[in-house]
């Protein structure tokens, strides 16, 4: 992950696929969005989704798993270099959240994130912070899940003698 | 027979809750979805800026979902969620927290496109046990119109 500093308005990276399967829609929905088209497949059927269908937040955590991964493999390149990675902040939320499209047992979600705005704050001033458009893409290339991250990103620090 | 849109109204719907969020609750969520040292480690989370272990957004976000089925969706004539507009996480999940959460009605309209469905706008306050809000949600509710429930 780069400093605030490096990030550019415009950038877009992949940050993986994750695919949606019987069990752990069923497991996610179980614990947290147990309405009958999450848990089972007759229900599904005859929903408006017309299958067993993720719980919307099951589709947003995924993308959050993904971006740990992305943000770990990235850590350990640094490293690997001989730099200190650079640590990333917690996010003060999101907005624009949007559930376009029903994602499916069997779905393969590919997750992307492109930077829409950056800004630094009077408050933190080793911390600036930046807006994404997150989005998930299906395996018919059909946008299903998009919405608007934020997230404090470490500024470069100034030299000092 | 379940609440439809004509049955909401502007003003404060309900609180519901308490609903109990362990320790084991936060790192198995965040092993899963969010395995940040801040979610997961004690000594890793007395360090970062939320000082001390605290539970993901997301995990928040789906314990809203939770809290409002169990005190409220499962009797609504639901027809899901497009979105949400807005969430804020104010303060962090802590281990042990007793979760409740307050939803006001914010406008009802009804669907343009559909005329068996009407949105509902919720606001979602989110607070532990001292009171202190831990998260804000806003989003539209999809609800059956009272002749299209009757009709199904």
């Amino acid at each position: 992950m780069p400093y605030f500093e490096d990030v550019k308005i415009g950038d877009r990276r992949e940050i993986g696929s994750f695919t949606f399967t019987a069990e752990n829609i069923k497991a996610f929905a179980a614990k947290f969005d147990p309405q009958p088209f999450h848990l089972d497949e007759e229900a599904g059927r005859k929903s408006v989704f017309g299958g067993l269908a993720a719980s919307g937040w099951h589709v947003a955590a995924a993308n959050m798993k993904l971006l740990v991964a992305n943000f770990k493999r990235e850590s350990a390149e640094v490293i690997a270099r001989g730099e200190k990675p650079v640590v990333s902040g917690p996010s003060p939320g999101f907005r624009e959240l949007k559930w376009l499209k029903p994602v499916l047992a069997g779905d393969t979600l590919t997750y992307a994130s492109e930077v829409v705005s950056k800004r630094t704050l009077e408050s933190r001033p080793e911390w600036g912070l930046v807006s994404f458009l997150d989005t998930g893409t299906n395996q018919r290339d059909e946008l299903a899940f998009s919405f608007i991250a934020q997230g404090f990103m470490q500024r470069r620090p100034t030299k000092t003698a | 027979m379940k609440l439809t849109f004509e049955d909401f109204k502007p003003g404060h719907f309900g609180t519901f809750g308490p609903h109990h969020v362990s320790r084991e609750d936060i790192i198995s969520f965040a092993s899963e979805f969010d395995p940040q040292p801040m979610h997961l480690d004690d000594e890793a989370a007395n360090r970062s800026m939320l000082k001390g272990l605290s539970g993901s957004g997301w995990h928040m976000c789906a314990l809203l979902m939770r809290i409002c089925w169990d005190g409220f969706i499962h009797n609504i004539a639901s027809a899901g969620a497009p979105g949400v507009d807005e969430v804020r996480w104010v303060s962090p999940l802590r281990p042990g927290d007793d979760l409740t959460v307050s939803v006001d009605v914010i406008e009802t309209r009804e669907s343009k496109s559909r005329p068996d469905v009407g949105f509902v706008h919720i606001k979602n306050d989110m607070r532990n046990a001292s009171g202190q809000t831990l998260m804000l949600a806003t989003l539209p509710l999809m609800v059956l119109r009272r002749s299209a429930a009757s009709a199904s």
